[in-house]
Parts: structure tokens; sequence; C-alpha cells
């Protein structure tokens, strides 16, 4: 337990003191997982809205396909973009890797699948209870898919905040695509495995608290706005 | 409302994404070893200081380093393992290798040492009483400068490891960090870098048994990526920091860079090109 209470000081002191290369971190990973949950919400929102409710060849395996990629493993996710983006890669010449935007895109392409298959889930449910009213005021597809997704909100924030959780935690795409290079790509979580590696338990540790609580206010932040927003529309 | 101001931030991040700081760099693939010990926070901002060009720093394997050299995404490595590195040299994607300094390799176990190496004179009897005494060695197991260095070692025993693979012999494919935390919990014997050593915190039980063998000694070498292989790496920029190390201002500051009192590398440039394996 001495580890932990010894860690928990050592996490307090670093927050109290502003200190510039842990806030320089921070913003980073705030700045890269909140950018790859905004674009993969641009994306899989709609990707799973028009999968639970348009009927086309080949649904059946794009919906398998996109609860697999829930699970796919950030390392191997990491390994791919930095083939696609390395010098000798097809996208090499965008001189991308080692950035941010790298460990953006990495990151997307992790959480789009979560986002849309949770999207999916949810607008499928809430088409089997408001469809025949829908139908009955006559809406189209494309109209029945926009009323569904507002209709469905606060559910789906659900499955945006399951992505930031997946994409702020993550640690094995960012560190191969972004190399963890001090003030340019190092987050959060690439500073714990480095800390970590060199035997600094007490400082990783304190870092991962400071993660577990970043988690936590983003979520409650985002909670309380569902919770007044909720109590504005009832 | 609160929605509407989460979208703004959101495409605030954004936008300080695009206009994200503009500064001259080159990209410095380099091992653990030197990074994990202070040396390169130690000497770039000396660089930077008279260039003006930061140098970013991939920290990974010795391996791994050449490879991002070869695929074009560093613009110069600085590495420890010669055989490699004239490969590197001889296949066409590095150009004019110097020796910058050496390190040197210990023997870490615990401190009752089961194996009784504290008083060897030879590393490579160090490493057979090791593989008689049937107490675990981690090795990196990550085709690092160091692994391959141990490996050698290995060979020099006679004794086939691979036969006691995941018996005795455990290879972590780790970095030396890693490999020190899985030491110190099997309470097993590893070799480690003297700077990776001397950094690490977590010892425990762990304790330094067996140094100071020619045959653990570690010479680092500076590669630039060849610039007719790759038009976009930063030649002129990475030349610069390639001669800067060797001259005698980093020469000395390699010299000066110490961790716990102690000097870590030992700087031994030669300005000469290692020309017998260039085409």
């Amino acid at each position: 337990m001495n580890d932990f209470s010894q860690a928990f000081a050592k996490a307090l002191q670093l927050i109290f003191q502003l200190d510039p290369a842990l806030l320089e971190i921070i913003g980073l990973s705030l700045r890269v997982s909140l950018t790859a949950v905004f674009i993969a919400s641009l994306i899989g929102l709609p990707l799973g809205a028009a999968l639970a409710l348009y009927k086309f060849p080949g649904r059946g395996i794009i919906v398998a396909l996109l609860n697999a990629f829930m699970g796919l493993p950030p390392v191997v996710v990491g390994l791919v973009v930095y083939l696609i983006l390395s010098r000798s890669g097809p996208l090499g010449v965008l001189g991308l890797l080692f950035t941010p935007t790298a460990m953006i895109i990495a990151q997307v392409c992790l959480i789009t699948p979560i986002v849309a298959a949770l999207t999916r889930q949810t607008i499928m449910d809430a088409n089997d209870e408001y469809h025949e009213q829908l139908r009955a005021l006559g809406a189209k597809a494309s109209r029945m898919m926009k009323t569904l997704l507002w209709e469905t909100r606060f559910s789906l924030m659900t499955g945006v905040f399951a992505g930031f959780g997946r994409a702020i935690a993550e640690v094995g795409a960012v560190l191969i695509v972004g190399g963890n290079i001090n003030h340019a790509t190092r987050v959060m979580t690439t500073a714990i495995a480095l800390e970590t590696r060199k035997g600094d338990i007490e400082l990783a540790l304190a870092l991962g608290i400071i993660l577990i609580t970043l988690s936590l206010i983003v979520t409650s932040l985002v909670m309380s706005a569902k919770h007044a927003a909720y109590q504005y529309h009832s | 409302m609160k929605r509407t101001l989460i979208f703004i931030l959101i495409l605030l991040f954004n936008i300080s994404i695009v206009y994200a700081k503009d500064e001259v760099f080159i990209t410095l693939s380099s091992t653990t070893s030197t990074d994990n010990s202070g040396l390169l926070d130690y000497l770039i901002p000396k660089f930077k200081n008279k260039t003006g060009i930061n140098v970013r720093v991939i920290a990974v394997g010795t391996g791994r380093a050449l490879l991002l050299g070869e695929r074009g995404d560093a613009d110069l490595v600085l590495v420890h393992h010669k055989p490699s590195e004239e490969k590197f040299i001889s296949k066409g994607f590095g150009i004019e290798r110097r020796d910058v300094m050496y390190n040197d390799y210990v023997i870490i176990g615990p401190k009752n040492d089961p194996a009784n190496i504290k008083h060897l004179k030879k590393a490579v009897d160090a490493f057979k009483l090791i593989s008689q005494s049937g107490i675990p060695f981690i090795s990196r197991g990550d085709e690092s400068g160091t692994h391959k260095k141990e490996r050698e070692l290995w060979e020099l025993t006679g004794v086939d490891i691979d036969a006691y693979s995941g018996d005795w012999y455990r290879e972590a494919g780790a970095g030396m960090g890693a490999t020190l935390n899985i030491a110190n919990a099997m309470n097993a014997y590893t070799m480690s870098d003297r700077g990776t050593w001397l950094s690490f915190k977590n010892r425990d039980q762990l304790t330094l048994l067996f140094e100071n063998d020619p045959p653990l000694f570690n010479q680092y070498g500076i590669i630039l990526v060849s610039p007719e292989r790759y038009e976009h790496v930063k030649h002129k920029e990475a030349k610069l920091f390639s001669d800067w190390l060797t001259s005698a201002e980093g020469q000395q500051a390699i010299a000066d860079f110490t961790l716990e009192g102690q000097q870590l590398f030992f700087p031994n440039a030669s300005r000469e090109v290692a020309t017998s394996v260039m085409k």
C-alpha cells in the first residue's frame, strides 16, 4: 500500500505545482483524443444510423466487421497506420509520421467502429419503438435518420464517450505512430509507459492517477451537461 | 448550451493543431540507452543553442532505429551494433558512419549472487556460471543492440541458449528498463547498459555484480540517412548534428555528462568515414 500512497502524494504534488511538462502532456492527450472522438463521431454516427435504417447488400458483413473492429488491438492499428504514413508507405509524402495528426488518425481508426456499432444498436432499438409513428407521419428514411439521431442523442453520448475512454487510455497506437517524442508527441499514456520502463514506478503510477482523474472530469462534465439538457427538455 | 460549448472547445483544439509550432528540427532515431539515461536531453539543448536546430528523438532498440532509417522515417541514426550498422550502409540506406563514443555493459543480479559471479574476471565465465546455476537470466529478446551483444557473449561461452529458451533463459521482448523490472520481480540475472542501470529506480534486491571486461564495451556510431536514397531527408541539418557530436565541443559535452556522479559515455570520435563497407 505504501507504493500507492507515495504515488498519490506525488500525483498531488505534480498537480499543485502545475508542472509545465505535465501540463503540456495533458494538453496534447486531450487535444489528440478529443479531436479523434470528434472526427470518429462525424463518421460513426451517420454510419451507424445508416446501417440501422437502410437495407442494402453486404450490410451484414459490414455490421459483423464493425462489431469485430470494436476490439481492434491498438498496436496493430498503430502498425498499419505507421506503414501507411511511413516515408516508404503510400502516404509518406505527406510527412505526417511522428506528428499529433498521425496519432489522431490512428485513434480515429481505433474508435470509429465503437461509435458506429453502438450508434447502430441505439438507433435500431429506437426505430423499433418509433417506426410506426414516423411512418404514419410519412417520414422518409433520410428524415427518419435525422429524427432518430436527434431523439436518441443522450444515449448516443454513451457510445461517443466509450470511444473517448478508449482513445485517451490506449498506448499501443500512439506510441508507434507518434514516437513518444518529448515536447512533440508525448502523451499521458506513452509517458506512463516510459516511466515504467525507467523503473520510476512512483511517477508512472502518479501519472496514471492523474490520467484517470482527467477521464473522470471530462466524463462528469458531459454527464452533467446531459443531465441539465435532459431536465430542460422534460 | 453546454453542448455548443463543448463543440466549440473541440473545434479550438483542432485549430491549435493546425497551427502547431513551426520549428526547424531533425529526427534522430536512437536507442533507449542514450535517451533514458538523459544524455540526449543534455546534449540537444547545447546543439540547439548553437544552431537553432531542434533534434526530435525516437528512442527504440537498435534494430528498429535502423529500420526507421531504412524506411526514410529518420534523418540520422545513433546506434550501437557495428555489424548491423555496416549492413545498413552497404544496403545503401546510410552514409558517413562515424564513431561517437562508447559505454559499457554490466551484469545485474540478485544481491546474494546465487551463481557466484561476483569475483570473476571474465564476462564469458560469468555467463557460463549463470547457465550452470539454472537461475533465470532475462534477455532483452528484442533484436536491440544490447540483445545482439548478449547473444554474442553467449556464443563465446558455447552454451546453446536456444535450447534453454523458456526454461532459465527468458526472452522478455522488451526494452532495458522493462527487462530490469522483470529481473527484479523474478530474482534473476540480466545484462544492462550502465546508463539504464544507474538511472533505474525499481531495484529492490537487484545489484551490479560484474563489470569492466573489454568484451562488455559498446561502441556507438552515428550514421546519416542517405539523401540519394531519400530526397526528403534533412541532410544538411543532420550532418551539422553529426559534425557537432564528433567535434571537440560535442565530445567534451559527452564526457561532461554524468549520472549519480559517474561518467556514462566515453567520447572516442574518429572523423574518418567507414569507407571499407562503402561501395
